[in-house]
């Protein structure tokens, strides 16, 4: 089922890395994206297809952060924990952001799929820190409040 | 004195190939194509640049490894995986003035031999894939990157590659290996990538930040380059300043700047009173008030026992505890550590374990000397530089803030009211 949605652009990558296992992180980049989540039948087919072993896709899958097997929220907040940001106070806005989104813990998303949240290393946003960013959506110069804010003009989003 | 930003911090310039060119952008490349690649690799070795990721190594030197090798093909890589904690310059270069980038790297495939090349871009910087993906395209329009560039006998290709979230692949063979898409392990040091890179094949690597000094050096010729800034490691540096500084930001400065004036004439002054400063990001150690008055070149600032790597100026004031930062630096490579050697996969977990144990009250006066064994250990046998440096900042700590250590462990005391000691946790 998966792979129908991911079918076309994953043979216009094969033909772009003739050299296989170069293809597969793109693959897999398409695969989360249009999925919302890696499954084993995309496991299967893309290992299969690039003459890999399954225990190999795993592995790739698993070391890098940007791939899941779980189905992410609507909106995946991605709030800075490095040093620069923690200086400036991210603690606590990952508590306020914890708190706003319905009270789900860190690395766990809302019962709806609304949000994910997950405290991440050094987004490159560092001047402008503590910063968050919400999908491809950056903020900055945060404050627990502000955060506040922002979390819940995407609640709302979900009622209009 | 500007050689990066010059374009970037012109009012109303766009990250457009007309832009680039009205401010004789690609003039360099015509000019590259007429010269010899050796030529060309004597400016860059006259110029006396050395690599803005982190290593400070001759970038002259690199290519020219490269070129001398009869290994075919040949790849040129720029690494954009920009993921050291308090650096975020390469992603001003990528966003705002790809074409300088671009440039630069086709002038070193031409140098060198190479056909193609590759921009690893990190995951999370969505608008710099954007913007060089529209970029490479213009470039191809004008034949700047495609077969017989301008007329020459020489092709270029760039593709891009987004990394996937994991910090380690900013190290360049960790890199090589998720290029080919597979896990960011790093692999075994020598061979260099120069000899056995991508597809084990002659590869130069290079940061962004170093790329986009090469198409200056060729317009106005190596010699001139060398005598910017400092003698040691000539030309400016992009300095990003983070943490307890009025204005945090990027600055462009010769890199003869002392520590004082970078903070204070450029970064607006410290907020509060300064405490310390990681000059090189988590990896390096720290500096205290003590060593305002470095120059902030590669040596100067090894000579205070640090490192500039990136140039990832984190400002810290006397609001905070120094057990509690160590703890967090060590966290970060903890969770980044990608876990091939033993000596960093154990030695982060048992270092992170140690500085929790000292924040709750729990430590012992022997952790001490058990994270500076930790610390040499890891420094010694760890595969990558990640496990190399892990402990830097702790060991630095240790030695400059020796008091705060033993006053959680001997007194159970946070003079900060930061770490959970006394506290039910
Ligand atoms: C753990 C680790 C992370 C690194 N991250 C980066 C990075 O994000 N960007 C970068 O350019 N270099 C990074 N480096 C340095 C690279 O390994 C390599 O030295 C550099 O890209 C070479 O380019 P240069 O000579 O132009 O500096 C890292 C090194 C280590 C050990
Ligand atoms: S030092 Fe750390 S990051 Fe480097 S190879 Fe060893 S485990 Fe991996
Ligand atoms: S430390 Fe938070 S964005 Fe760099």
């Amino acid at each position: 089922m998966s792979i129908k949605k991911c079918r076309q652009e994953f043979e216009k990558i094969f033909k772009k890395y003739p050299d296989k296992t170069q293809a597969l992180l793109p693959c897999l980049y398409v695969a989360q994206e249009k999925c919302g989540c890696l499954t084993e039948e995309i496991v299967s087919f893309l290992a299969q297809r690039l003459d890999l072993p399954k225990v190999e896709v795993y592995s790739v899958i698993t070391f890098y952060s940007m791939f899941s097997f779980e189905k992410k929220g609507k909106f995946v907040i991605r709030i800075c924990m490095s040093l620069p940001c923690y200086l400036r106070g991210s603690r606590e806005i990952l508590e306020a952001v914890v708190e706003e989104a319905l009270c789900i813990k860190p690395n766990q998303s809302t019962e709806a799929k609304k949000f994910t949240i997950e405290p991440v290393s050094c987004l490159g946003l560092c001047d402008i820190a503590p910063a968050m960013m919400i999908n491809k959506k950056i903020y900055g110069n945060l404050t627990p409040q502000k955060a506040r804010e922002i979390i819940r003009r995407y609640k709302q989003e979900k009622d209009k | 004195m500007k050689i990066i930003l010059k374009n970037i911090e012109k009012k109303g310039y766009l990250p457009d190939i007309n832009s680039y060119m009205r401010e004789g952008g690609y003039k360099a490349l015509k000019n590259a194509l007429h010269m010899k690649p050796e030529g060309i690799l004597s400016e860059i070795k006259k110029s006396k640049l050395v690599g803005r990721g982190g290593a400070a190594f001759p970038t002259g030197l690199k290519w020219e490894f490269t070129y001398k090798t009869k290994d075919f093909p040949k790849y040129v890589v720029c690494n954009a995986d920009e993921g050291e904690p308090g650096t975020f310059k390469d992603r001003l270069i990528l966003e705002k003035d790809p074409h300088l980038l671009i440039e630069a790297m086709v002038i070193c495939g031409f140098t060198i031999g190479a056909e193609e090349g590759f921009i690893y871009i990190r995951g999370e910087y969505f608008k710099g894939y954007e913007v060089l993906q529209k970029a490479i395209d213009e470039a191809c329009r004008h034949n700047f990157l495609g077969r017989n560039i301008l007329g020459s006998k020489f092709s270029f290709k760039i593709s891009l590659y987004k990394g996937a979230g994991a910090y380690v692949c900013g190290e360049e063979t960790a890199l090589l290996d998720s290029l080919e898409g597979k896990k960011g392990q790093s692999r075994v040091k020598p061979p260099f990538p120069t000899f056995v890179g991508f597809n084990n094949k002659p590869t130069v690597l290079n940061n962004v930040e170093t790329f986009a000094n090469i198409p200056e050096i060729i317009l106005k010729g190596g010699e001139r380059f060398s005598r910017i800034g400092s003698s040691f490691s000539p030309g400016t540096k992009l300095y990003c300043l983070s943490g307890d500084i009025n204005n945090p930001g990027i600055h462009e400065i010769p890199m003869n700047v002392s520590l004082q004036d970078l903070l204070e004439r450029y970064g607006g002054g410290v907020r509060g009173s300064l405490k310390g400063v990681l000059p090189g990001g988590v990896s390096s150690g720290l500096l205290t008030p003590r060593d305002l008055d470095i120059t902030m070149d590669y040596p100067g600032v090894q000579k205070a026992g640090s490192m500039l790597g990136s140039g990832a100026v984190i400002v810290i004031n006397d609001k905070h505890c120094m057990v509690d930062l160590a703890e967090k630096c060590v966290e970060f490579f903890d969770y980044e550590s990608c876990g091939k050697c033993t000596p960093c996969r154990e030695g982060t977990k048992r270092a992170k374990e140690i500085l929790i144990n000292i924040a709750q009250g729990k430590g012992e006066l022997g952790d001490i000397a058990l994270l500076k064994e930790l610390q040499e250990i890891m420094f010694d046998t760890s595969r990558c530089g990640l496990g190399q440096a892990a402990l830097n900042a702790v060991r630095s700590a240790l030695e400059k803030f020796y008091d705060e250590f033993e006053d959680h462990i001997l007194r159970k005391k946070c003079k900060f009211g930061v770490c959970p000691i006394g506290k039910d946790i």
